[in-house]
């Protein structure tokens, strides 16, 4: 079992002409998962990454995608003015699972898009994240899939290249992963710890969970909200690091950002908040795969 | 981004949001003339002589040269205001937010004397746990708004702006009546409301505070104060807005920084420190200090650096004569490790190392990467782990 990907998915790139979008639509068909299509507007009817299986058919649009190929997830490789848009025609196509992989699109079109997503039945992860992955199975972002492997522990992290950090571990110390998702770092986002949480305590195969917070620059306090839902419904062990409890307060937003996480958000407040809801925290980044190790041996 | 006072005032006059007569004076017979024409416009003679600096805390600061001024003087007539200025000019104002350093005062801003009624707090920002913005209100304006948020949470009235339909006037009454206005002043202020929040919008900001904002004894609401911090991620679609910005106020290593995309944040320890990931960074920094050293800087070199960006961001590590010891920790997703490795390796042959560097590598390419530092002659220690790089570098940078 998996939470929200498997060896069924069927995957359009949106953006696959672009540099990026390209290599990792070609390093997810070597990792064996289904791109199904790739879409650029004006580039539809081309035929991309021949070396596959007769290659990638490219569409105009998603909604031809979708119709098509069959595709019901989408992985989001467009710049940033572009990625607003791109969410919402993979929505508006349908499609139940979008991965946005852009970097840096303005808060005000996130708000918006969060807004505009009510209602329309499609997940949004992240922006700003590394994607998602169940190891031998499928591979939608932009993390090194050789990483992973196959087993019980399912990971949720607001980081890219920290969760990389943890997954390594993991697989190192003989453990595998049901899935990994990445729901990115960005202040207004699709899917938070919360509903990931919700995934893998649902998922029966799922017997351990490593959650993975950072120190915003106003804090928010989304992991607080994770610990409370953990204390409330979680009974699998969970191992919880948060990233930036030493850096110093320094560059901090005027007093507003202060006022609305109200006390919250503090590294100390959301180490407190998880120790208190029977969390296993690893003391340093370096300790993330040994504490899922003793926390399983109970 | 940051800008001053007076041109965050210029940008709300120009979305039809009430702020006071002023103009902007960067010597002090500029702000003579700003005076005499102020009051020749209003007919009164007390003006309000302003620094302008990015910090805040400004009115209960005090200048190093002039213990006895603060940031902000009311003064008496045009003449009382070009002494202030000559004063205030080429000084260093200390306030809460600066540090003890303090920061080079080298514009004011001369703005009209206001008969002042009441004094309100306002600030619009995004709250993450709703992903949409906030309009918070509090009658406690003029004060240090985290005080009134610790000691009474329920003076800050709040309203959600739902981004389908923006700040609705209903939701501007609530907050209107809910300060105690009554008649015009309340009219006014559901006006008010209703064009700071479509200017919050429309300028893209991250965080906007008027503090205070007033009521005049004839009833106008005014934004005395306005302090606006621009989403960075936005300003591709702002270019006058990115026109504004006050290079002074920065610093030069953070700036060069920014122009090679890099995140870059300078701090006082002594281990340089290259990551790429915001979060991967801040781990780093977290496990050198667990090993009992100090990290020199943040500096997150982000996804698809290029060997040139490496470059960079490795000169701007060194520049700094605090650092004792440089940790390279990357973990190739869109970075592939070979990328990395050239660019070190372009760097050292380019800028030579005087101190200490550990380098380790995982992910894409990563065999390839490693082969590429280990054949390079150079003397780059690598490391297997995160843990294992972060006690090299420290017991080497001792």
């Amino acid at each position: 079992m998996s939470v929200l990907v498997d060896r069924n998915t069927r995957l359009v790139v949106q953006g696959i002409t672009g540099k990026t979008g390209m290599f990792h639509a070609e390093q997810s068909l070597a990792y064996g998962t289904k791109v199904v299509a790739g879409v650029t507007p004006g580039k539809g009817g081309e035929v991309v990454l021949r070396d596959y299986g007769g290659g990638v058919p490219v569409f105009d649009t998603v909604a031809l995608a979708a119709k098509q190929e069959g595709a019901n997830a989408s992985v989001i490789f467009v710049p940033p003015p572009l990625a607003a848009d791109a969410i919402l025609e993979a929505a508006g196509a349908g499609i139940a699972l979008i991965i946005c992989i852009t970097e840096g699109i303005p808060v005000s079109d996130m708000v918006a898009v969060k807004r505009a997503l009510v209602g329309l039945g499609s997940r949004l992860i992240g922006p700003n994240c590394p994607g998602i992955i169940t190891p031998d199975q499928c591979r939608i972002g932009i993390m090194p899939g050789y990483i992973h492997k196959p087993g019980k522990i399912g990971v949720v992290s607001r980081s890219g290249t920290l969760t990389y950090e943890a997954v390594h571990q993991l697989t190192t110390l003989g453990l595998g992963q049901t899935t990994a998702i990445g729901i990115g770092g960005d202040p207004v986002n699709g899917t938070n710890f919360v509903d990931c949480l919700q995934l893998f305590n649902d998922d029966p195969e799922t017997e351990g969970i490593v959650m993975i917070g950072e120190i915003g620059e106003i804090g928010g306090s989304a992991e607080e909200h994770g610990a409370a839902f953990i204390k409330e419904h979680v009974r699998k062990p969970v191992v919880g690091f948060i990233a930036g409890t030493t850096a110093p307060p320094g560059k901090r937003m005027g007093h507003a950002g202060a006022i609305i996480s109200g006390g919250k958000g503090t590294a100390q407040a959301k180490l407190d908040a998880l120790r208190e809801a029977g969390v296993h925290i690893a003391e340093t980044p370096s300790d993330i795969g040994q504490s899922m190790v003793d926390a399983i041996k109970g | 981004m940051k800008i001053h006072e007076y041109q965050g005032k210029e940008l709300l006059r120009a979305e039809g949001v009430p702020v006071p007569l002023s103009r902007v004076a960067f010597s002090p017979t500029e702000a003579r003339a700003a005076a005499a024409d102020l009051i020749g416009q209003t007919g009164n003679e007390v003006v309000v002589v302003k620094s302008q600096i990015h910090a805040g805390g400004r009115g209960k600061g005090r200048f190093e040269e002039y213990p006895d001024l603060g940031g902000v003087k009311v003064v008496q007539g045009a003449d009382a205001a070009m002494e202030v200025a000559s004063r205030m000019l080429g000084s260093t104002l200390v306030t809460i937010q600066t540090g003890d350093e303090g920061k080079r005062v080298q514009r004011l801003l001369v703005e009209q004397g206001m008969d002042i009624d009441r004094e309100l707090y306002l600030a619009i920002t995004l709250d993450r746990a709703t992903g949409r913005n906030t309009v918070m209100a509090s009658t406690e304006g003029g004060m240090e708004i985290e005080e009134v948020a610790e000691a009474h949470p329920e003076k800050i009235m709040r309203e959600t702006i739902d981004p389908a339909v923006g700040l609705q006037s209903f939701q501007a009454r609530n907050l209107a009546y809910g300060l105690g206005l009554r008649g015009d002043s309340a009219k006014r202020m559901v006006a008010f409301l209703r064009k700071i929040a479509a200017a919050y919008d429309r300028l893209d900001c991250a965080m906007l505070e008027v503090n205070p904002l007033v009521v005049t004894k004839a009833g106008d609401v005014v934004a005395l104060d306005a302090k606006i911090t621009f989403d960075d991620n936005a300003l591709y679609r702002h270019a006058e807005i990115e026109a504004l910005r006050d290079a002074s106020e920065e610093d030069a290593s953070e700036l060069e920084a920014k122009n090679y995309d890099l995140s870059f944040i300078k701090l006082d320890g002594t281990i340089g420190c290259m990551v790429n990931g915001a979060g991967l960074a801040m781990a780093t920094m977290d496990i050198i200090k667990y090993f009992g050293a100090e990290p020199a800087n943040f500096l997150d070199v982000g996804g698809g650096a290029t060997a040139e960006k490496v470059t960079a961001a490795f000169k701007i590590i060194t520049r700094d004569p605090n650092c004792k010891g440089i940790l390279v920790n990357i973990f190739g997703g869109i970075m592939k490790c070979d990328t990395i490795a050239l660019g070190v390796i372009t760097a050292v042959k380019e800028v030579g190392l005087k101190v200490p560097l550990v380098v380790r590598l995982e992910g894409t390419n990563v065999e390839l990467g490693k082969k590429l530092l280990d054949d390079s002659g150079l003397r780059v220690i690598t490391a297997a782990s995160l843990r294992d790089a972060a006690s090299k570098i420290v017991e080497l940078a001792k």
